[in-house]
């Protein structure tokens, strides 16, 4: 089976975010992600519309696994949408 | 040593007599204090490395660690929302722990809307 696209939206200082990458590492998984406390003003702000859409707390990490969404590290639920 | 377990000692000492213990999870701990340092030196003051900070000190004052969600986040779930905090049981039960969802209401984060946006 072919892995869903997987996209974390992170932030640099969050032990969460850390711990959802390192989870993704151990499982060869690959995705993109985006650090947005480091990106400048404007493209925060386009970027923080994005997540708001999938996500109305706006909350990190927010992580796309092909169409879900799963808000926050847990593991159960990244796992099944990955289907490992 | 560095200023990251300094920072560790000084919270422990004034967080431990209140109930409020740092994870068993050192490493985590560690990159959480990490945040925090790095927080202060880009806002001015200590937020919560979990969260997006607006940089209007009075928008952010509630997530300022400890935030204001803390008391109840551990009283909830035996840890608050970063797992920087938790409490006795937690540590005792580790079967216990679950996920702790954002408590902070949706529209403190609705500075990135404002329209000079330069909060």
């Amino acid at each position: 089976m072919e892995q869903p696209k997987v996209f974390i939206y992170a932030l640099s200082t969050c032990g969460h975010c850390k711990n959802t990458k390192r989870l993704l590492d151990s499982h060869n998984v690959s995705y993109d992600h985006v650090d947005v406390d480091l990106l400048p003003r404007e493209e925060m702000k386009k970027v923080l519309e994005d997540v708001r859409k999938v996500n109305p707390q706006t909350s990190f990490p927010t992580i796309l696994i092909g169409d879900k969404t799963i808000v926050g590290y847990r593991e159960v639920e990244i796992m099944e949408a990955l289907g490992l | 040593m560095s200023n990251a377990e300094e920072m560790y000692e000084r919270l422990k000492k004034v967080n431990e007599p209140k109930g409020y213990f740092f994870s068993d999870n050192q490493a985590l701990t560690m990159e959480l204090i990490e945040g925090l340092l790095v927080n202060k030196e880009r806002y001015g003051y200590m937020c919560c490395p979990c969260r997006l900070a607006s940089g209007d000190r009075e928008n952010d004052k509630d997530i300022i660690c400890p935030c204001d969600y803390r008391e109840q986040d551990v009283k909830e779930y035996g840890s608050c929302y970063c797992q920087l905090y938790v409490s006795k049981e937690w540590l005792e039960n580790p079967e216990s722990r679950r996920t702790v969802p954002e408590r902070r209401p949706a529209e403190k984060m609705a500075w990135f809307g404002w329209p000079s946006g330069d909060a």
